[in-house]
């Protein structure tokens, strides 16, 4: 609203300026039909837009003065001074009621009956006058005669106007009005684009000549310059922030449009969606606003028709029938990250699948080796649409690709998440800016270039394979067939010496160095191994387009002139995967997937998880924090029994459960998950080891499973570091080592059937907690989200205990639990928090807030301890429902 | 930067009744005097630091920083088929500007400004070996030497071959 308003008294402080000259013209040229007409014109976008915003004083008057210029227009009135007069008392009105609203945010109070009356007075009375308008030129005196009274009062009734509206109200408020007035007109100026483009060039090169005269001042000894050039480059930096904040904008600007969109497509569509917009104060700069504004539409209107399920189906899946499309900016280090994500249908890779054979795009052979997530991405391919029938809405094929082509283009990034009955989310990450980027500079061949520090995910050094005395840990570079390759944290990245790509000649002193540079790059979803001689520092350039000569080596995105005044190229990694056959950018194969590094959103459910392999090359993934210890087993140590293999472990004997199904005995150890049920208070110190074929990674991901495996020992499937994962049920695996492992030693069915909500928006973490809740006997009920948990409460359901994430979005856990305390049939109910993060700040403003208990996320045992004790404490008669 | 800028107020101002004449920048590409326009060309250099631009057609030399704008250099010997020069012979650019680009044209020498009457101009003959017919509008007849003027154009016409 306050942005409508500041709006509005800009447009209308200029359209009154230009009513004051425009009537005076018409007063000297009363045929002048066009003046006539943008005058109406201009009154009447006032009234219109007074009537919009809720400002009934001004809305009266614009109304009356438009009135008389309406029948000035159809000729029923003439144009005299005193009509004029009156209307500029009219406007004269309207500006005074605009400088009140530009100081106090609201119309002043008065009366504005007299104006009115005799406004309405020239448009009626006139009427009555008009036929002597109409002759006027005949007998001019004695209509003089007959006239002057109305505008005499209209003349000297018309000054006293705007004082007889404040002096009642508020004397003091006359002489302070110039003031605040003063400031509207002076705060916001329109102007030209092509003026800040100017403006953002000069500074641009500013820039660039203060960081030569910069160098250049650093190999001068000459302290003279040394104290203004340090001023200068202040100001430099200083005019060049100014700049780009001229060239800001808020992305809600870009989505202005959508809720309307969003609205006629739930006409259209006949589904129930629902838009939510976070980060729309999220600024960036209005060329990449522009530039993103279509692909965004794009897929908010992807989301809705294709993503999003009608309420029927929705119903049918047990979800909410109105779907919601979520978009969220922030910012992110330089860049900003814009996510669109639904909660529909979500891609179903079995239906991508039979569309990319029908098109030809794959074979099936290459699809058996892909990802779901691989697979997922083919919809970026062109000429790709899911859609099975194409609506007037979407699905005219010219979709993601066009999409992921324009985010390119201005040097973004696009990820996309998705899980079957869950939904879609696309993170699209780019570049607050255009002009200027900041870029690694390297050398390869004797040539420096700049490598944008968007795709940078990391710097590695790297051994050769026959250098001698590789460091321990350090990774190394290996050749396949002359094709170098790093072994990089057990993954096969693949390289391109820089050198070689770019046809320098080898004959660098560099090349044959014992260690090389690694430049890992982000191509799409993979990445992608940059060899070069030399790493130098990080530089702002601002970046030109290369000449139109050069415009078919898609390798370089620009050129630009670096602090010491020599011109270097910008090298573009899409461009360089595409060039050495990695087409990553557009399906994923080929290169390494995306590493630890995948940044999907701020949310809490990132977790650390351990990656490991066991029975099948497929990659599994267990929750970190479930997991006591690694340990190596030698085979000696290992006491194969009759129907279980055990070692002895800290003094006890240790139940070892292959997850394979069976002990591979020939090898001389075992890799060995621990876990240890830490219920020291009952003196059931017990532990079991799952046996697994080796280790990968520890990586720190986010967490969505896509459920509905038949598979025992399994969850489901997520992806995790890029790649559908397996995850473990570790439920099942310790069950088999101990039938009883959750019938918590002799205090079995501590819940007795005691009725447990779950508030937990992460489907992974409800699908953790339950089994063991259930498992523990509770009679456990789960919501994804606090407004849910509300909805049960005033439904009149009971519980025991809450068990709550903090991390929430909407309502976190914070706002929950005080909504709970505040009052209602929950209000002493315990609430125990789960989080993360449980820094002692934390803790204590969540147990301000009402929580009874807080756990970390993954301590099964914790939050047994935990709910036992609060059940306890809590009045008895609550515990059974 | 030994930049030289013309002013061109002075020079391209036709004179009396050479008004059809044109006036050149004379310029020596191995021994060979060569005029081109005076009125394209904005900047005269003297020896510049160039950034090789990989994966460029051969004519095109690299790129060099013109005042904070990024200027492309052709080497004209390259562009006529004339072989290089020794290494570390110092070279001149002439700067013109096409489509809002900037471009330098590596030449030997850049000698003078000179107005050859118009009646000393001649078609190229057609024993003009094809490189240079390419690129040559016409040849002026001068005192005891003959000049090639260069098409500014066709030699830009670079984008399309490569």
């Amino acid at each position: 609203m306050d942005d409508l308003l500041a709006e509005f008294l800009t447009e209308t402080n200029e359209n009154l300026a230009e009513l004051d000259v425009a009537l005076v013209r018409l007063e000297r040229n009363p045929n002048d039909g066009d003046t006539l007409s943008l005058i109406f014109r201009l009154v009447h976008t006032i009234k219109g837009t007074c009537g919009f915003l809720g400002l009934p004083r001004l809305e009266k008057v614009a109304h009356a003065a438009e009135n008389v210029l309406g029948r000035v227009r159809d000729g029923v009135l003439g144009v005299t001074p005193d009509l004029v007069s009156t209307v500029l008392a009219a406007i004269d009105q309207i500006k005074f009621i605009v400088a009140g609203l530009a100081a106090s945010g609201a119309e002043p109070a008065g009366d504005d009956g007299g104006l009115i009356a005799r406004l309405d007075a020239v448009s009626n009375g006139r009427m009555a006058g008009a036929p002597v308008e109409a002759a006027p030129v005949a007998p001019p005196s004695a209509l003089a005669m007959a006239e002057p009274p109305p505008p005499e009062p209209v003349a000297v009734v018309e000054p006293p106007a705007p004082p007889a509206a404040v002096a009642p109200a508020e004397p003091a408020r006359a002489a302070a009005d110039p003031v605040p007035e003063a400031p509207q007109s002076a705060q916001t100026i329109r102007l030209g684009v092509d003026v800040l483009e100017e403006l953002m060039t000069l500074v641009s090169e500013l820039v660039l000549t203060r960081n030569q005269l910069l160098q250049l001042a650093r190999t001068q000894e000459n302290a003279a310059f040394s104290v203004p050039l340090q001023r200068l480059s202040h100001i430099t930096t200083d005019l060049q922030e100014g700049v780009m904040k001229t060239r800001m904008q808020p992305i809600g600007n870009a989505w202005s449009k959508l809720p309307r969109l969003v609205r006629d497509l739930t006409m259209d569509l006949d589904k129930r969606i629902e838009l939510v917009m976070r980060g729309a104060d999220t600024e960036l700069d209005r060329q990449v606003l522009e530039l993103i504004k279509d692909p965004l539409t794009h897929m908010v209107r992807n989301s809705a028709d294709h993503g999003l399920e009608t309420p029927a189906e929705r119903r049918a899946a047990g979800k909410p029938e109105t779907g919601h499309i979520t978009l969220n900016a922030f910012h992110e280090g330089g860049h900003i990250v814009i996510e669109v994500g639904d909660d529909g249908r979500g891609l179903a890779a079995d239906k991508i699948k039979s569309k990319i054979l029908s098109k030809g795009l794959a074979t099936e052979a290459e699809l058996a080796g892909m990802t779901d997530n691989q697979i997922q991405r083919f919809i970026f391919r062109a000429g790709f649409s899911t859609a099975a029938t194409i609506t007037a809405v979407s699905g005219r094929g010219v979709g993601m690709d066009v999409v992921k082509t324009n985010v390119e283009r201005i040097g973004g990034t696009i990820e996309l998440v998705s899980m079957v009955g869950q939904g879609t989310t696309f993170t699209i990450k780019i570049p607050l800016t255009l002009a200027i980027v900041s870029a690694l500079i390297v050398e390869a061949g004797g040539e420096r270039f700049a490598i944008p520090q968007l795709s940078v995910v990391e710097l590695v050094r790297a051994g050769t394979e026959n250098a001698a005395g590789a460091q321990d840990g350090e990774p190394v570079l290996q050749m396949i067939n002359n094709t170098p390759v790093l072994r990089l944290r057990d993954r096969l990245l693949p390289l391109v010496n820089l050198a070689d790509l770019l046809r320098l000649g080898t004959a660098s002193a560099h090349s044959n160095e014992a260690r090389r540079h690694i430049v890992v790059a982000q191509v799409g979803a993979s990445l992608l191994g940059i060899v070069v001689d030399r790493v130098f520092d990080t530089e702002e350039i601002v970046v030109k387009p290369v000449a139109p000569i050069m415009r078919h080596v898609t390798m370089f995105s620009g050129n630009t002139i670096l602090g010491d005044g020599s011109v270097i190229m910008i090298l573009d990694p899409n461009g360089i995967a595409r060039a050495t056959g990695i087409a990553g950018s557009s399906d994923g194969r080929g290169g390494a997937t995306l590493p630890t590094t995948a940044k999907l959103g701020q949310r809490d459910d990132r977790a650390a998880m351990l990656l490991f392999r066991a029975g099948g090359a497929e990659p599994k993934v267990v929750p970190l924090g479930l997991v006591a210890r690694l340990e190596e087993i030698a085979a000696g140590q290992i006491e194969a029994g009759a129907d279980q293999a055990v070692t002895q472990y800290r003094g006890r004997l240790m139940p070892l459960i292959p997850m394979s199904g069976e002990l591979d005995l020939t090898r001389p150890s075992q890799t060995v998950l621990v876990f240890a049920d830490a219920e020291r208070r009952l003196g059931h110190d017990r532990c079991m080891g799952l046996v697994v074929d080796e280790i990968i990674d520890v990586v720190e991901d986010s967490l969505l499973i896509q459920l509905g495996t038949n598979r025992p020992g399994i969850l489901g499937k997520a992806v995790v570091a890029g790649k559908a994962t397996d995850v473990i049920d570790t439920g099942y695996w310790l069950t088999r080592a101990f039938a009883d492992w959750f019938d918590g030693g002799g205090d079995a069915g501590q819940g007795n059937g005691t009725r447990l909500l779950i508030v937990e928006d992460s489907a992974f973490f409800r699908q953790m907690l339950e089994p063991s809740l259930i498992a523990a006997g509770f009679d456990v009920t789960s919501v994804a989200s606090a407004a849910e948990a509300l909805v049960l409460a005033e439904a009149g359901a009971q519980f025991a205990a809450i068990v709550s994430d903090i991390e929430m979005p909407d309502m976190d856990g914070i706002a929950f639990v005080s909504r709970l305390r505040a009052g209602g049939p929950w209000k002493d109910l315990p609430v125990i928090a789960l989080t993360g993060m449980t820094s002692p700040a934390r803790i204590d403003a969540g147990r301000a807030a009402g929580f009874t208990d807080y756990v970390r996320k993954f301590e099964r045992e914790a939050l047994l301890t935990s709910l036992r004790q609060c059940l306890t404490i809590s009045a008895e008669p609550r515990l059974h429902a | 930067m030994s930049a030289t800028a013309i002013d061109r107020r002075q020079v391209a101002e036709p004179r009396g009744e050479e008004a059809s004449a044109r006036t050149l920048v004379t310029l020596t590409i191995a021994d060979q005097l060569c005029g081109v326009p005076v009125l394209s060309v904005r900047d005269i250099l003297g020896e510049q630091p160039i950034t090789r631009i990989p994966l460029a057609p051969p004519e095109i030399a690299g790129s060099l920083n013109l005042r904070g704008r990024i200027v492309t250099a052709i080497d004209l010997r390259c562009r006529l088929g004339v072989p290089p020069p020794p290494p570390g012979t110092p070279r001149m650019s002439v700067v013109t500007e096409q489509g809002g680009d900037l471009y330098a044209l590596l030449v030997d020498q850049v000698s003078e400004v000179m107005t050859p009457p118009a009646s000393s101009f001649e078609r190229n003959p057609p024993t003009l070996p094809p490189a240079w017919a390419e690129f040559c509008s016409g040849i002026y007849r001068l005192d005891g030497r003959l000049m090639v003027e260069l098409d500014i154009g066709r030699i830009l016409a670079l984008s399309k071959e490569g």
